[in-house]
């Protein structure tokens, strides 16, 4: 990388103000199109068949009726879409999860699919589709998927990463583990020692916006995808791979998104609508319904998690352990892995172990969810801290004050950090006015701290300057939380211009080079150091440019808030030239004056945060309303505060849902019983309070501005700092995600009956 | 040469053993010299592998240079939401 992202403590006067966004106007008018937006001449409409049963051998399908219905253009099965992953057992995993294969895995799961000329049309197509299944026992618990006589959903899965390798299949594909120091000789020093288990039910992501796509493929074999996708380059891989296409051939456009938080990541209807316009030669559009988004997209895992940790009388935490069970859907994952990588990152430990076991169910395919697994690890650690530390006798946020890593302190998870910010968000709840407003008859507070990686990535971006001295930005990442306002931000920073004069675009796949996805909170992060670098480059030439039109050398020319300098008092009568100046006169200098920056954006840092909740429990009802919400958190440099804001609020909402409200819900059949949000209740506004935001700036080394990814680590506190304000609400320990009324009621009869 | 410090899954495949001295120069030395050791390895460089140097997580920078004296910790390659 021929750039130094290292920080370097300069003074900003774009960055950190708050610009309406370049998105806003056309969002609130509804002009924004979204996935479900998107037309072409002559479209079809795709429909999905979808498996109405949790497990079962697809022993033939029929699809000679549907063909012939007039308006039917084309009907597809998994023999449409050929194994063309050459032993990638990934994507096999997804290409068998967008049209199952052999044998339905899970209810929703795609067995066929038709386009037609209209709905009505696809509609009754499908119903002409006979398919015959074998139906076989089925398991949707996490805990019960992972006993040995369970029904098994994958006879070629052996557990990894055992001593010794198993002789028979498991539903369990994975152990891992990680750790460190001696847990039995650590636990022998407690005087204390709180051991519990913990579940959490599987959630959605809950986007608004159902899954949305076109997919026109030409005659000559090219073809386009418009799509609302978290990440449309590896829409385009994963889809050009599927196809059997040159990924060159395939240009994909991505769409407003309506929220995505790790659901997007992943094509489900994509290559479905892709081998529907190949085989009937003309454009297919296909747009999820929601009951569709909930039975076949998504979810997070559901788990089942033990923790046990001892302290001394002092406070000190002596050894710390979990195990951790994640489910993964149908398919091989790695999602307890990072919940046992992130359960006590918060922590300074000596003794530490937790193992992971990767767990298959038939459910959905795993996707995604905001800093996935760290949520669950966390409320299950965190809600083991708070009655540890009520043990000791201690405040809860002291006791996690004198445990708390920092610089020099090994990580659970193994390195050792540097720089990292969860002393001081501790240090602000302290001595925050929320820890001491007082509470009513029924209420309760809670506070829970949160870890969550953070990652780079690869990233492209392009500045141009228009002659008129505008300066067009296009970057190769989506923007899923105002990433538009911020670059913007960022380009007219570096560059030393107006806001106003920089316009930032999301650019297709055929437009500029390979973006990683905006996931694993990057976007700003990344992409703002391709920004900065861009923006360099084009500073670069922007100095050639005028050292041109003053005819003297380069290196006499420097560049000083959006204006080229001649240094020197033998220059003293040259007036400096601004960007607008240089830019005018580019077609007589050069030609076009333009950045670009392609790089791999590393070293994104680890992020901390901690979260106090105030609740209100209805005794009678087990009804819980959040009263009051605060969200302290480091985002290292928060380019656009509005939008870091927004990032921490949207965070504790959805975890708010998470932690009150949101499960799926699987009868004994193995369908999904609440696949809508009349049933599957997410918070609306008038659910929640207006959560307040306190934004700490520890610079990040590793980035010039000192910025962190803000998108996740707010929502990996919130089922805690939850589930300890409603225990010390009801005085009662919860320990099962959701706390719906009947959990809590539940909970409450099993106090009074001993 | 450079200490290495595996996590507890992948120290399985590189002969049961957590910590290793690599003559390394950057990651991208070191993955060629620990496939080389332990062929096993090499499904899990393919799957993906992070590097902490120091604490700081580089998950694709192959050419990052490795101090003698850092910290050294393989990590497995995460994706985030």
């Amino acid at each position: 990388m021929n750039f130094d992202p290292r920080f370097s403590g300069r003074q900003f006067a774009s960055v950190g103000t708050r610009p309406i966004r370049p998105d806003g106007v056309d969002k609130v008018t509804g002009r924004a199109r979204y996935g479900a937006d998107f037309n072409m001449a002559g479209q079809l409409v795709g429909r999905v068949l979808r498996s109405p049963h949790a497990h079962a051998v697809i022993k033939k399908i029929d699809t000679s009726k549907a063909e012939k219905l007039a308006g039917v253009k084309a009907v597809i099965t998994a023999k449409d879409l050929p194994d063309l992953t050459d032993g990638d057992a990934a994507m096999y995993d997804i290409l068998d999860n967008c049209m199952a294969r052999k044998k339905a895995l899970y209810d929703g799961h795609a067995v066929a699919a038709v386009a037609a000329i209209d709905a009505r049309i696809a509609r009754q197509a499908l119903k002409l589709i006979e398919v015959e299944y074998e139906v076989l026992p089925h398991v949707t618990d996490v805990d019960e998927a992972a006993h040995h006589h369970a029904p098994l959903i994958n006879d070629q899965v052996f557990t990894e990463g055992l001593e010794e390798k198993p002789a028979k299949p498991s539903n369990v594909t994975k152990r891992t583990q990680f750790g460190h120091g001696d847990v039995h000789a650590g636990f022998a020093k407690a005087d204390f020692i709180v051991e519990r288990s913990y579940k959490t039910e599987q959630t959605h992501q809950g986007y608004i916006e159902p899954h949305a796509c076109v997919a026109s493929v030409n005659p000559d074999g090219t073809a386009d995808l418009w799509v609302c996708t978290q990440g449309h380059f590896v829409y385009r891989q994963h889809c050009a791979q599927l196809l059997g296409m040159e990924a060159s051939k395939l240009r994909v456009t991505s769409s407003e998104i309506g929220g995505g938080f790790g659901g997007k990541t992943h094509v489900w209807a994509e290559p479905v609508a892709l081998a529907l316009s190949r085989k009937a030669g003309r454009p297919v559009k296909l747009v999820m319904t929601r009951d569709e988004v909930f039975r076949a997209s998504g979810p997070t895992s559901a788990t089942s998690i033990d923790v046990k940790i001892g302290a001394r009388k002092d406070g000190t935490i002596t050894a710390a352990e979990a195990t951790l069970r994640y489910s993964c859907g149908p398919y091989a994952g790695s999602w307890a892995e990072i919940g046992a990588m992130t359960a006590f990152a918060c922590y300074k430990l000596e003794n530490v172990k937790t193992v992971g076991y990767e767990v298959l169910v038939n459910r959905p395919k795993t996707a995604a969810y905001r800093a996935p697994s760290a949520p669950m690890a966390a409320f299950a650690v965190e809600s083991a801290v708070d009655e540890l530390a009520h043990e000791l006798g201690m405040d809860a946020v002291d006791f996690r004050i004198k445990n708390a890593a920092q610089e020099g302190t090994r990580a659970s998870y193994g390195p050792v950090y540097g720089p990292i910010g969860i002393g001081p968000t501790l240090e602000a709840v302290k001595h925050h006015p929320h820890m001491k407003a007082p509470l009513k008859a029924n209420q309760g507070r809670g506070m829970a701290c949160g870890f969550w990686f953070n990652f780079g990535g690869q990233t492209c971006t392009d500045l141009n300057i228009g002659m008129d001295g505008s300066v067009s930005l296009a970057v190769g990442t989506v923007d899923v939380g105002g990433s538009r306002a911020s670059l913007s931000l960022v380009a007219a920073e570096e560059l030393g211009i107006d806001y106003s004069h920089v316009k930032a675009i999301v650019a297709d796949t055929s437009s500029l080079g390979y973006n990683d996805m905006t996931d694993g909170s990057r976007g700003t992060f990344s992409s703002s150091m391709a920004t900065i670098s861009a923006a360099r480059n084009a500073i670069k030439i922007l100095r050639e440019r005028a050292a041109q039109m003053w005819d003297i050398p380069v290196e006499d020319v420097t560049w000083e808030k959006g204006h080229a300098v001649a240094k020197g008092e033998k220059y003293g009568n040259l007036s400096p030239l601004s960007l607008k100046d240089i830019a005018a006169k580019s077609g007589t200098t050069g030609g076009p004056i333009a950045g670009h920056s392609e790089l791999v954006a590393d070293g994104a840092g680890v992020s901390f945060a901690t979260h106090i909740c105030d609740v209100e429990v209805d005794p009678e009802t087990g009804s819980t309303r959040v009263i009051r919400y605060t969200v302290v958190q480091d985002a290292g440099k928060a380019v656009h505060p509005t939008y870091v804001e927004g990032q921490y609020q949207g965070g504790a909402a959805q975890g708010i849902g998470w932690a009150l409200n949101e499960e799926y819900i699987y009868g004994k059949d193995g369908r999904l019983q609440n696949a809508g949000f009349l049933d599957y209740r997410i918070p609306v506004c008038s659910d929640l309070p207006m959560i307040d935001t306190q934004i700490l700036e520890i610079p990040n080394p590793n980035h010039p501005y000192g910025v962190r990814g803000v998108g996740e680590t707010s929502i990996v506190p919130p089922l805690a700092a939850i589930a300890n304000a409603v225990s010390n609400a009801v005085g009662v320990r919860m320990t099962h995600i959701p706390m719906s009324p009947p959990r809590i009621l539940a909970a409450l009869d099993a106090e009074r009956e001993g | 040469m450079v200490e290495v410090t595996l996590w507890g899954s992948l120290s399985a495949v590189a002969g049961g053993k957590a910590r290793h001295d690599i003559e390394a120069k950057d990651i991208r030395e070191l993955f060629r010299k620990l496939a080389e050791q332990y062929p096993g390895i090499e499904p899990w460089i393919d799957r993906g592998i992070a590097v902490a140097i120091d604490g700081t997580i580089y998950r694709d920078t192959w050419s990052k240079e490795l101090p003698k004296d850092a910290e050294i910790f393989l990590l497995p390659r995460l994706a985030g939401g």
